[in-house]
């Protein structure tokens, strides 16, 4: 009997954890229209489907909730979102937001690349829009937004040749391949734009994840003498952060400002500002403007791309001047990034 | 080179603890006849509860201590569907691989202002390092020594729990029950107790798996941190023949192969890294399959006991 009353007290404790975690989660300021927004009728909607980092993951997801909660409330849309938590998910969420008759959908990273095109082919007369991916053949209703993640890049490394102690700086990148090659081009061209004989330590980790690999990396790299560790590697990071913490060395984040992680360590950060890309293009659809079949790229000129505000407190002065100076060059093209191997070594 | 060899020795260390801890509850779960796939999860929810207790207290041991009791609760779960009522040990294992993760984003976002990932912890609240400063930065001893106290723990408790299986009345006990349940029963000892005893000790080591993550090889929690160290610790359980000592030389193998894989991408030899990132795994499955040979665990291991069946 005993036995019977906790298996069904346990039965129904699941039900009501299974009901809880499929209920969605609207966002509160979508439920009360504020002044300024316009009549429901001509209400755009405009939603969103995270990658496994879910919505609060202090990166490129986050960022990009941050934008659809300014259109909100700036342009007075409507958003939603949808949070993945495994890499089946996406097909799902995107059908759910589907039927929820949005005017745009949003893929959050370069995973969902495939997914998003298939589902564009398959409604032509929904709107989409996906981050850090470009097309070769873009559909009409599609649009491909990517990040020059190179020019962040190309200034960090130009602080970190500029303030090693050593002559030597570490690179560690999470897998190669086209987004992760911007990263680690644009910050060797910039190490060598500095002109001043620093070296360059480059290792991969094969992981986004495995934090502990990106500990040992920078171990490593910090005991062969590097004193200014940059990542892109997600997760990896936080070891990476961590190596430079108990080594009482440098590190230089990547997408967010991650100097609250370690601030005494953590100089700069490249970032990406997802929440201005998504924003924009909030606002372009609301005049109508969306840029249907192409892909929209965002750098330095853009307002897409740039070093973290918390620089300037380990970052000299002097230098951060310099930096500014090599911004403008880079937005009036006087400087070209290079994002891959091939224009890197034609690079200067 | 001498710092070479202190360098992979020391990332040896480091990577094999959280994988020691998780393999040394596999082994008190399955020596008493319950399999514990659930490791994963137990290990996620520790890891998350380390973090976020030593960023609230900046006290490590109680982190340490809450992060046992967390896992040590998953466990509990794991113990009353598969003991009391006698489900499949590997679905409730799996249950709690879910359940684990998602209390840990469920309880980080409570604590954190909706974060999925904790704040990091000062480095001087973080878990200490008995021989910091002892030698000089980067020296040979230092690269090797100069670890977590997690790290110290973990051999330590290899030992203890060697000791309690196979020296002391209760290990006899729950080896006896792992091998012929009915035959311990009939000699009048509690099954039921006894498995419950090590299933959550299980998970409680697990849980200390994890606060070796987030409290010790990094400062903070999310989602990604425990990524497969749980199951990696299953693997090395099963090659170390369901035993404390073999199973902490399979995690120790698993760790310097991956030791040995980033010193060489460091150096200038050019391998590809998706080819290196093979390697420990590679080098793992060579070694146990020529030199382990067969690996037999408990008998009734992965069977509920129901008292007086046939």
């Amino acid at each position: 009997m005993f036995k019977k009353r906790i298996s069904l007290a346990l039965v129904l404790l699941l039900c009501v954890g299974l009901l809880a975690g499929c209920g969605q989660k609207a966002p509160e300021e979508a439920e009360q229209p504020s002044e300024n927004q316009v009549p429901a009728e001509e209400q755009l909607k405009i939603a969103m489907t995270t990658d496994v980092g879910g919505v609060n993951d202090q990166s490129f997801n986050q960022s990009a909730w941050e934008g659809l909660q300014r259109a909100e409330k700036e342009l007075g849309i409507v958003a939603n979102y949808k949070e993945s938590k495994q890499d089946a998910d996406y097909g799902p969420n995107m059908e759910t937001l589907l039927d929820d008759e949005n005017n745009l959908i949003w893929g959050i990273g370069f995973k969902m690349g495939d997914l998003v095109k298939e589902e564009a082919e398959k409604n032509p007369d929904q709107k989409y829009a996906i981050i850090d991916y470009a097309y070769d053949e873009t559909p009409e209703n599609l649009v491909g937004v990517v990040f020059k993640a190179e020019q962040p890049s190309f200034l960090v490394g130009y602080i970190a040749a500029k303030m090693t102690k050593t002559g030597k700086v570490g690179f560690v990148g999470g897998v190669t391949g086209n987004v992760i090659d911007g990263f680690e081009y644009g910050y060797k061209a910039g190490v060598k734009a500095a002109n001043n004989g620093t070296e360059v330590l480059t290792q991969y980790a094969d992981s986004f994840t495995d934090s502990a690999k990106g500990k040992a990396i920078a171990n490593q790299m910090y005991k062969d003498g590097a004193d200014i560790v940059f990542h892109a590697a997600g997760g990896v990071g936080d070891g990476v952060i961590e190596a430079a913490k108990e080594q009482n060395k440098f590190a230089i984040g990547v997408d967010r400002d991650q100097n609250a992680l370690a601030p005494e360590n953590v100089i700069t950060s490249a970032m990406k500002r997802v929440d201005n890309a998504v924003f924009n293009m909030a606002k372009d659809l609301k005049e109508g403007k969306f840029p249907g079949g192409t892909t929209v790229v965002y750098g330095l000129k853009e307002g897409g791309v740039d070093i973290a505000p918390t620089s300037d407190k380990h970052v000299p002065a002097d230098i951060l001047k310099e930096v500014e100076d090599l911004k403008q060059q880079i937005i009036n093209e006087k400087i070209v990034v290079p994002y891959n191997e091939e224009t890197f070594n034609e690079f200067k | 080179m001498l710092d070479n060899i202190g360098f992979i020795l020391g990332t040896t260390l480091m990577y094999a603890t959280p994988l020691i801890f998780a393999a040394l509850g596999g082994v008190i779960s399955e020596n008493s006849g319950v399999v514990n796939i659930g490791l994963e999860g137990m290990m996620t929810l520790g890891a998350l509860m380390g973090a976020t207790v030593g960023y609230f207290t900046g006290n490590p041991w109680l982190a340490l201590l809450c992060a046992g009791l967390a896992g040590g609760f998953l466990a509990l779960l794991h113990a009353i569907a598969s003991v009391t009522f006698g489900a499949d040990q590997i679905v409730s294992g799996i249950a709690i691989n879910f359940l684990g993760p998602g209390i840990a984003l469920f309880l980080s976002r409570l604590f954190f202002e909706g974060a999925t990932m904790t704040k990091s912890i000062n480095l001087e609240n973080k878990i200490p390092r008995p021989l910091g400063g002892v030698f000089p930065q980067n020296s040979f001893f230092d690269l090797v020594l100069n670890q977590y106290a997690t790290v110290y723990i973990s051999f330590l408790l290899v030992f203890v729990i060697w000791y309690m299986l196979y020296k002391t009345k209760i290990g006899l006990r729950i080896r006896a029950v792992g091998e012929h349940p009915k035959a311990a029963d009939t000699l009048g000892i509690n099954i039921y107790k006894i498995r419950y005893f090590s299933v959550i000790l299980s998970g409680i080591f697990a849980g200390f798996g994890g606060a070796a993550m987030s409290i010790a090889v990094v400062s903070n929690f999310r989602p990604t941190l425990i990524s497969g160290q749980g199951f990696i610790a299953l693997a090395a359980m099963i090659f170390g023949k369901w035993k404390p000592q073999g199973a902490m030389w399979a995690c120790l193998l698993f760790g310097a192969a991956q030791g040995f894989v980033i010193f060489l991408g460091g150096t200038a030899i050019a391998i590809s890294s998706q080819l290196l990132a093979m390697l420990p795994y590679i080098i793992t499955l060579v070694i146990l399959i020529s030199f382990v040979g067969k690996s037999v665990g408990p008998a009734a291991s992965g069977d509920p006991y129901e008292k007086g069946e046939r």
